[in-house]
């Protein structure tokens, strides 16, 4: 018995969409050329990303991503949980940063009820945050070279990556997934000793990006791989809605931690700068977030030293329903800007979750920016361009 | 940018890694302590239990199952009438679903659960991964104290 | 040494040659891959690596090699069967090949031959074949791609590499590999001649890019793009599996001993050790080539587990436009300081 024999209509028609789409794909076209299926097992593709590209010789004719095939319907999920449930959710959407996938859903839902937590929640929300960007941005540091061939940089990325997560358990109890924020506040403060140890970890933090420095930046192969790659203007970049530090690269000097004053964290206390590269191309992705993990761990240590006393959390209902009503909160997450699109018709969950994840935006420009390039450089430009599977399908 | 800079200083870079100690921790052999913080395994301690139902409803992933049933104990005072009392019959809490997130925890109004920062409790059936509440309860003397606060920090009111 | 020993011990001799060669390149392939690829590269990563299987994980090389004899041996199912087969030995024989004319003493040589480094040299690109026919027959987009990559690839840095040798020969006025060895033993350095001649001084430029073309001759990074695991999985042996694989494996690491070996001979001064002669020099010498082999396996891993790789375009512009004008100059300067001297 044949799938369509069994089905519904609407059943049967999505059956069809989905083999004529597959059938698009995979189909060898009469062109001259070869169709080289990189995924959605691959060693490149940090996941199950699949990219069809149609190969003259080495030369990419075109590209075609496609995603979908770690969708895990979290917008749809988000529908029969609790708010509180919601954050150990969305957790898992960037995973390599995941607090910070935490808080732009926290705050939308503050927002609703019209709360703020108090400043010293938002230090440390705002230190957290800045750790995810740490414990996300070391590994692509280190997993830039392991795409081009260098094998040693992602094992000191991992090697001092482990020191952040150290941080980040030993405040949240969670390596990966902390699950730490609370509507109205924070769940704990942080235990004794943790500044000065969070102190250190910056420093090595500094010093690891010192040696990517000197081990994959300033290194002739690694600039020859990277330099002209993959050159993305900033006008296709704002075409494409890429940001983070990919539309930083290309020159666009947006970063919503310095453009957002309302948004309530603690970033406006902070002195940092905000580093955008002219070129657009591979090496400049690069060369943006290498300065911008130096420019989060000098965020924490400011912020640490800062740190005001006071409570962790707002009063708020031990059962917290949110009002009617509907909010979009935004934050510059590690791999770009993050948004939560929050409808809530005044039960215990939200009614609908609308989640912008930036490595979307992010690879749709994959199309455009692959094509003539080689094989090598295809690898180059994905790895530079910095998507997490999760933040793509979620 | 000189020859130095692009192609020594990185192969300077290897060389002090090897000759500085690695960081690799041999697990079987020697082990980290976890942070006291740190979300291992959820030890229960049946004597506060109420059967109130509180974690299974707020769990995320619905990996807990409790049930319980009405029964009379012995009244407080001489003469009086007989109790009603809930008894736990069943607590289980299945680690293969479970998320880990601690919430079943934190909204536990009478402390029966705790984290215990233990983790080497991997089993080679799935079905082994189903905790029943003696094998919770067993945990209970693995639970540290909760870590002293940063400077700056209010108690908790009613803290564990 | 063959002509002093009589014709009937022809038999018994072969045997031990090749006993001699089949033992040397697997246990210096094991060697290899123990010392640098498990050990080195670990803590230059700062990680321990293999501990469990013996001492410092000394034994893991030998239950490696188990393991992927244990393994299923797959041919994909529009794989050209014979020549998917066929391939890895291919590669195997080059690499074997290559150390019979490698000498270890003054008399322990396999085979002397008067044309012993054209031998090598000519050997080696043998494994281009294998490796063609096992991208080829794989039927694999992978492996054809990383098949082509590393035949142009293989082709390019043939040439720098011969040519780096060529300055050598014209110093030393020989083929052989032993008359090498003994042309920088006697030489002697602008006047003094207590360590004789190493060539790696008067030929540093044919030595360094010896070194590279190597490199490249034995897919390491910066020159791995044939089995680049970032975009072609593994290149050419993407669809092997069990031991053929494990010829490859002993097949690149083999040829890196190989190399280093021909290298330390061609520029090192061999087996020489200043000072000893005779027997001694017989059972130091191997002593004396293994350290050189491995003082030349550290530098080329070292590279290997530093440097990102380069792009196969990048890489042939780098050979044709700047290795090989380069090492004809060297040529050219060695002839004439070897005419005016």
């Amino acid at each position: 018995m044949s799938v369509t024999e069994t089905a519904s209509e609407w059943q049967k028609a999505a059956y069809i969409a989905g083999q004529a789409a597959d059938a698009r794909v995979n189909v060898e076209l009469e062109a001259e050329g070869m169709t080289l299926n990189i995924g959605p097992q691959h060693p490149a593709t940090h996941g199950t990303l699949r990219i069809v590209v149609r190969l003259d010789g080495e030369q990419v004719l075109w590209a075609d991503p496609v995603p979908g095939y770690m969708h895990r319907g979290y917008e749809k999920l988000c529908e029969v949980r609790k708010y509180p449930q919601i954050t150990t959710l969305v957790n898992r959407i960037d995973w390599l940063g995941s607090f910070a996938n935490e808080v732009p859903f926290i705050l939308a839902a503050e927002e609703l009820m019209g709360i703020e937590a108090p400043p010293r929640a938002q230090y440390i929300r705002t230190i957290f945050f800045e750790m995810a960007r740490l414990a996300n941005i070391t590994l692509f540091l280190g997993d830039m070279g392991v795409q081009l061939g260098a094998l040693t940089p992602v094992f000191y990325a991992f090697r001092d990556r482990e020191h952040v997560l150290n941080m980040i358990e030993s405040a949240t109890g969670g390596r990966f997934h902390p699950n730490y924020d609370r509507v109205g506040g924070l769940k704990d403060d942080l235990p004794k000793g943790w500044v000065a140890e969070c102190k250190e970890v910056m420093h090595r933090i500094r010093t690891f990006c010192d040696q990517m420095d000197d081990l994959l930046v300033g290194n002739e192969v690694f600039q020859t791989r990277t330099r002209g790659i993959g050159v993305i203007p900033a006008a296709v970049a704002q075409d494409y809605g890429l940001t983070g530090a990919n539309l930083r690269a290309s020159g666009v000097d947006h970063d919503l931690r310095r453009d957002d004053p309302n948004i309530a964290m603690a970033w406006k206390h902070a002195d940092f700068k905000v580093w955008t590269h002219p070129d657009g191309d591979s090496f400049a992705r690069y060369w943006v977030r290498l300065q911008e993990t130096r420019e989060a761990t000098k965020i924490i240590e400011q912020l640490l030293d800062g740190l005001p006393a006071g409570p962790i959390m707002t009063k708020v209902p031990r059962i917290i329903k949110v009002p009617e009503g509907e909010a979009y909160v935004q934050t510059e997450n590690p791999l770009g800007i993050m948004g939560y699109y929050v409808v809530s018709k005044g039960d215990l969950g939200p009614f609908r979750v609308k989640i912008r994840t930036p490595s979307f935006n992010n690879i749709s420009i994959a199309p455009w920016v692959l094509r003539g390039v080689y094989v090598p450089d295809v690898i180059t430009i994905l790895a530079s361009l910095y998507f997490i599977l999760g933040d793509i399908d979620r | 940018m000189g020859f130095y800079d692009q192609y020594l200083k990185g192969l300077g870079v290897t060389l002090k890694t090897l000759t500085t100690k690695a960081v690799t921790v041999q697990y079987p052999h020697e082990k980290e302590a976890p942070t006291t913080r740190a979300r291992g395994v959820i030890a229960m301690l049946e004597e506060n239990c109420t059967v109130c139902m509180l974690c299974v409803r707020e769990c995320p992933d619905w990996c807990i199952y409790i049930e319980g049933h009405n029964d009379l104990a012995p009244p407080r005072r001489e003469g009086g009438k007989p109790r009603k009392a809930n008894v736990l019959d069943r607590f289980d809490i299945d680690y293969g679903l479970c998320m880990y997130c601690g919430i079943c925890v934190e909204v536990c109004p009478f402390d029966a659960l705790f984290w215990s920062p233990e983790f080497e409790y991997s089993e080679v059936n799935i079905a082994d991964l189903l905790h029943d509440k003696e094998r919770l309860g067993d945990w209970v003397q693995t639970v540290p104290e909760a870590p002293a606060l940063e400077a700056g920090a209010e108690a908790k009111k009613g803290a564990k | 040494m063959t002509h002093v020993l009589a014709f009937e011990y022809f038999p018994l001799l072969t045997a031990i040659k090749i006993i001699v060669i089949m033992a040397v390149i697997p246990l210096g392939s094991l060697v290899f891959v123990y010392v640098f690829l498990f050990k080195m590269m670990s803590h230059m990563q700062s990680r321990l690596g293999p501990m469990e299987a013996g001492p410092h994980g000394a034994l893991q090389p030998v239950v490696e090699a188990i393991k992927f004899l244990q393994k299923e041996d797959i041919f994909p199912e529009r794989a050209d069967r014979l020549v998917f087969g066929l391939a890895p030995f291919v590669v195997l024989v080059s690499t074997f090949l290559l150390y019979a004319v490698v000498p270890a003493g003054p008399r322990l040589v396999v085979e002397d031959l008067d044309t012993g480094i054209f031998f090598a040299m000519a050997i080696s690109s043998v494994s281009v074949i294998g490796v063609l026919m096992a991208g080829w027959a794989s039927a694999n987009k992978y492996a054809l791609i990383g098949g082509l990559r590393a035949a142009g690839q293989l082709i390019a840095y043939e040439l720098p590499l011969i040519l780096a040798v060529v300055g050598v020969v014209i110093q030393a006025g020989t083929l052989s590999l032993q008359g090498i060895v003994h042309a920088q033993a006697d030489g002697s350095m602008f006047g003094v001649s207590v360590i004789g001649n190493p060539y790696v001084f008067t030929q540093i430029i044919g030595f360094v890019i010896f070194l590279i073309a190597a490199q490249a001759e034995l897919t390491q990074t910066p020159f791995d793009m044939p089995v680049a695991e970032s975009e072609l999985v593994a290149g050419y042996m993407t669809e092997y599996t069990g031991f053929r694989f494990l010829f490859f494996f002993i097949g690149e690491f083999g040829t890196a001993f190989a190399f280093a070996a021909l290298a330390s001979t061609l520029f090192l001064g061999g087996w020489y050790i200043p000072g000893v002669h005779g027997t001694m020099a017989d059972v130091l010498g191997p002593v004396a080539l293994a350290g050189k082999i491995m003082a030349l396996g550290f530098l080329i891993f070292w590279v290997r587990f530093t440097y990102p790789r380069l792009r196969e375009d990048q890489l042939q512009k780098f050979a044709w436009k700047f290795l090989i004008p380069l090492s004809l100059l060297n040529i050219v300067g060695t002839a004439i300081l070897k005419v005016v001297r």
